[in-house]
């Protein structure tokens, strides 16, 4: 016994014209294409640069294994230094992998126990307050999409922090004597990362790394509070204008059902183009 | 007042009012996570059950759930539990409906994880004690599975409580949106978001320490 009536109209998810007669008052089909479009858009810029920052990101945090570092501190003093400060009680030394490794601590801590909402309204209320004169004009005043790029920034430093995790519990999950191996034959740090355990820890992650995704993906959503037209906002947008919300709010659910399932679908495919042969092997310690 | 600098007057007068705010998301969150333990434990006993079509529609639920933003699983009960209902039942019932719905989804993902992960001799032991399906789940598995799967629950407790900001859509109170009503008034952003960032990030850290102090006194035992 449903005291509120609903007229199911499923046309108007077609409509492209303003017509009065339809009940189409706005290009509603249009809207929700280039909402898609947006969402599309702010998914995949965040996820270039959660990708790239959580590796660098993730990397640092595997530098608390020593074993790794104190070795090439003594032949190749060129990759990292070791920095003696002279003060009151004798010389403290500073090992730049042990810093680097701090600091990409405090940025997953950071970045993890924030709301990404309250992430998104800092970055674009507060960020561009506290940044000299100068800049903080430039972002108001010349960023072209200002609403757009801050989204972009904002969800890719978040879901930096998550891919981060991802690439350490991969980086970590190779056992020991892939390092040792490694630096055996004679690899750099550098090496070892770029020839040995980096693709395999990819290869590890991919399931993970495919959730993250899907994460930057729904999360996208949160554009709207800032103004971003994007998918689930246009949705709302139909339901002010037409009050048709559920023909709208399916339409976007099976949107981005339609993408989860073709992403998940693509990434089984490349996981399994890219396995390595005795790759169960590696995970266990 | 100047315009510039971090005015503290402000956040120090509207500390009631955020308490408030902070009061209904703490209600929120840990009414959301109680629903979303029980219906998500539900729906893991469903996809496990011997039960094809059982099994299924559970798997079903939750791969739809976990396909979707949250934010729109918002707005969509949003409208349709006063549809369903008939009546209005107020914002925060329509929210909270949408929450459980949602992090059962991912609860359900966790129990599942953590009744698989049960060895199959307890099952067969309980069975030789002669206890029936259900006895089996209720007084052997359910009872390790829960405790086995604490860090991990309480993990996504964490995730919740963030989650709940996003109520922020409907303009439900809470200490976001209770931050933001005063940001406006005030002409204030800068010093309330970041009190709100501040404390969001020190009531989560707090979470996360004790969590990790929980893996580390169950990986000792």
């Amino acid at each position: 016994m449903a005291a509120f009536e609903y007229n199911w109209d499923w046309g108007i998810l077609l409509c492209t014209v303003e017509d009065t007669d339809t009940g189409c008052i706005g290009p509603y089909l249009h809207w929700i294409v280039e909402g898609f479009g947006w969402t599309i858009s702010v998914a995949s810029a965040a996820w270039v640069i959660a990708f790239s920052l959580g590796s660098v990101i993730g990397v640092l945090r595997t530098l608390d294994k020593p074993i790794l570092w104190v070795i090439p501190f003594l032949r190749s003093p060129i990759y990292f230094q070791t920095r003696a400060i002279a003060t009151s009680k004798g010389v403290v030394t500073i090992d730049i992998g042990w810093f680097l490794h701090g600091i990409s601590t405090v940025y997953v801590t950071i970045f993890r126990n924030v709301p990404l909402l309250v992430q998104l309204f800092l970055w674009y209320f507060v960020f561009p307050e506290v940044v000299s004169e100068e800049w903080g004009k430039w972002i108001k005043r010349d960023l072209p999409l200002p609403e757009f790029w801050t989204s972009v920034f904002a969800m890719g430093l978040y879901t930096a922090a998550r891919v981060a995790e991802q690439v350490r519990a991969g980086v970590n999950s190779i056992t020991q004597g892939q390092h040792y191996a490694a630096m055996a034959i004679g690899l750099s740090p550098v090496q070892v990362y770029r020839y040995v355990l980096l693709p395999v820890a990819y290869r590890i992650i991919i399931p993970p790394l495919t959730s993250d995704f899907l994460g930057v993906f729904k999360n996208s959503s949160l554009a709207l509070t800032i103004g971003v037209l994007e998918l689930t906002a246009m949705t709302r947008q139909i339901e002010e204008y037409s009050y048709q919300g559920f023909e709208a709010f399916t339409a976007a659910t099976v949107l981005y059902i339609v993408v989860t399932a073709i992403v998940m679908a693509a990434m089984r495919v490349v996981e399994r183009r890219f396995a390595m042969p005795g790759m169960i092997s590696l995970g266990a310690k | 007042m100047a315009d510039t600098g971090f005015d503290y007057h402000i956040v120090f007068h509207s500390i009631p009012f955020l308490a408030k705010g902070m009061g209904l998301t703490l209600v929120l969150t840990v009414a959301a996570i109680s629903g979303g333990l029980l219906l998500g434990t539900l729906l893991a006993l469903a996809r496990l059950a011997p039960i094809r079509w059982l099994a299924f529609t559970a798997g079903t639920y939750v791969n739809f759930f976990r396909s979707m933003p949250l934010i729109l699983v918002i707005f969509w009960f949003y409208f349709l539990v006063p549809f369903i209902l008939g009546f209005p039942v107020g914002d925060f019932y329509s929210v909270l409906v949408a929450f459980i719905m949602f992090e059962a989804a991912y609860y359900c993902e966790i129990m599942r994880a953590g009744i698989q992960s049960i060895k199959v001799g307890q099952v067969h032991a309980g069975e030789a004690l002669g206890l029936t399906y259900r006895q089996n789940m209720r007084f052997v598995v359910l009872p390790q599975a829960f405790r086995n799967m604490i860090p991990i629950l309480l993990s996504q407790a964490i995730v919740l409580f963030q989650d709940t900001a996003l109520v922020y859509v409907v303009g439900l109170r809470d200490f976001l949106y209770s931050a933001e009503i005063i940001a406006n008034r005030e002409n204030r952003l800068m010093e309330m978001f970041i009190t709100v960032a501040v404390v969001y990030f020190a009531m989560c850290l707090w979470g996360t320490l004790q969590v990790r102090k929980l893996e580390k006194k169950f990986a000792h035992e």
